[in-house]
């Protein structure tokens, strides 16, 4: 099984209320994914020379601060960090390169005394945080505060793990590109095959999960200069098995269905808000439901949604 | 006297089990549901002469198994809506998700607007009339009973069709194995007119084409003996 959700706000007006529309439509795919939820807000977006990433630790006593001391030494004096349970939200002025070279550095640092590295990179952008945990849906949401949060969207996923390990790194979203996620209900049949051409084209995976591959498929289509939209119709002749995919990136998100849509999918639509879940009670709480148009997205078709009022984001393409 | 359940104040399993008390032979019994928010098997195992009206969305599996009773969903139905139904009349106002009287054994299953793909999927005997279009792999392997079809259907219609029959007023996107079309006989006019009539839709039996199976799938051909060696 698996749930998903996504809720994209046309109407400015809403953003302050995202957390709190999102959370119930997560928590009514409980039954569809009890082992492990997460979600990806976009929200806050930084200045064109600094970057947010969301780091996980195994360790709930993670001392982030340690980290987060190492880090201000060598790459920026003015990095704030916010711990959000088990994650930690820094901000930072300096690129994704150097951000990266410096984590490692400063894990491998700390490392020395405590064996292996128990951070992981979840997010890394512009806008996006992604924060995903083992346990109930619920008790996810309540430990990162999904109710109180802002933001311009949001993607969710509720997960029943059938491909691989029910862990952190296993939950979704999968981000591996800047900006970018992605969820997945359904499990694809050539992921292996498809994990060795990606590896042969650069991209370096963590988990077995299927999905990942599929992200990477995505980020790395993204990065040859496809658009979202070219990516989606490629991925439907390279990805074989089930699969309704929700895609978010900093303006906007998109949905994809296998062409013998397998797996389910309802969509909604009001001159306030697009929001697609894995069944209608998902949506059912959402403001103005009753007069919202609803529909079952065609299988094999790509849906795009994207806040037009937006800036086009140079720094990201540039980056691509 | 009507019975309201209103589905935010009362679990569904009571609504569900209320329904179930109610005898084969019982004398004719109305209830309104509200607020259904897309809940899943509402109003299923129904066996007796009710009049059900759901207002709003609902979720999978809804009036599954029915047996008499007359249930309208107003509003959209999710996956698998009248599901293995036997007898009775369902009828759904919006529209229906996959597998729409996936097995139905008997009675009249209407959708108003349109059936995603599989739309009575191994049809047993029901019949269904979409005033709408359905989706792909409608009617695949259906046994028995008869899919009117008032808009167009998505690819492979009623692939692998054993004796059910298919009728079609718009396009479909390609037919599926063993689908073929038939001639619409005075015998065919005459069940189909009755059925539109039945299911309350204005459309004229003499703008239906008719498919069914062509018979080369289901039956041992002797020429391939070969391939069972």
């Amino acid at each position: 099984m698996c749930g998903i959700t996504g809720l994209f706000l046309k109407n400015r007006a809403l953003t302050k209320d995202l957390g709190a529309l999102f959370e119930p439509m997560l928590l009514q795919m409980s039954q569809r994914g009890p082992d492990s939820a997460g979600f990806a807000i976009y929200r806050n977006p930084t200045s064109m020379n600094s970057i947010k990433v969301v780091l996980q630790s195994c360790e709930l006593s993670f001392d982030w601060q340690e980290l987060a001391m190492e880090l201000k030494a060598s790459l920026d004096p003015d990095l704030t960090f916010t711990p959000i349970h088990n994650h930690c939200l820094m901000l930072v002025a300096a690129d994704e390169t150097a951000l990266n070279r410096e984590l490692l550095r400063a894990l491998a640092a700390l490392q020395g005394e405590r064996g292996s590295s128990p951070v992981s990179i979840v997010s890394i952008g512009r806008h996006i945080e992604i924060y995903k945990e083992i346990g109930t849906p619920q008790a996810v949401a309540e430990s990162f505060g999904l109710h109180e949060m802002a933001g311009s969207h949001a993607i969710g996923h509720t997960r029943m793990a059938t491909e691989s390990a029910v862990t952190t790194a296993g939950s979704h979203p999968f981000s591996t590109g800047r900006d970018v996620c992605l969820v997945h209900n359904g499990s694809l049949s050539n992921h292996n095959q498809l994990r060795r051409k990606l590896i042969s084209q650069g991209a370096v995976f963590s988990t077995d999960n299927d999905t990942e591959v599929a992200a990477q498929y995505f980020d790395i289509k993204l990065q040859q200069g496809a658009s979202l939209e070219e990516a989606m119709t490629a991925a439907l002749g390279d990805l074989d098995g089930f699969y309704t995919f929700c895609i978010g990136t900093s303006n906007g998100f998109a949905v994809l269905r296998d062409p013998i849509a397998c797996k389910p999918a309802v969509m909604a639509e009001t001159d306030d808000w697009v929001a697609i879940g894995s069944e209608f009670r998902a949506l059912a709480e959402l403001p103005n439901i009753d007069h919202a148009r609803i529909w079952e997205p065609e299988p094999a078709v790509p849906y795009l949604w994207e806040n037009a009022l937006d800036v086009p984001d140079a720094d990201t393409r540039a980056q691509r | 006297m009507e019975q309201l359940f209103d589905l935010a104040q009362t679990p569904l399993r009571e609504l569900n089990q209320a329904l179930h008390d109610c005898l084969p032979d019982a004398a004719e019994s109305v209830w309104r549901i509200v607020n259904p928010k897309g809940e899943h098997a509402v109003a299923c195992g129904i066996d007796t002469p009710a009049d059900v009206q759901i207002q709003g969305h609902v979720g999978y599996y809804c009036a599954g198994m029915n047996k008499q009773a007359h249930v309208v969903i107003h509003g959209n139905a999710g996956t698998g809506v009248a599901e293995n139904m036997m007898s009775g009349l369902v009828r759904v106002k919006g529209n229906a998700s996959q597998s729409a009287g996936a097995t139905g054994h008997g009675g009249l299953l209407v959708i108003e607007g349109n059936a995603a793909a599989r739309c009575g999927i191994s049809l047993k005997g029901l019949d269904i009339v979409v005033r709408g279009s359905v989706g792909h792999m409608s009617g695949f392997m259906a046994q028995r009973g008869s899919l009117v079809i008032c808009g167009d259907a998505g690819h492979a219609l009623g692939d692998s069709i054993y004796e059910a029959k298919i009728f079609l007023k718009g396009k479909a996107q390609e037919l599926g194995a063993d689908c073929v079309e038939k001639e619409l006989a005075e015998e065919h006019l005459t069940f189909l007119a009755a059925l539109l009539e039945s299911a309350e839709v204005d459309a004229d039996a003499s703008d239906f084409r008719r498919y069914g199976s062509a018979r080369c799938l289901y039956h041992f051909d002797i020429d391939n003996a070969d391939a069972y060696a």
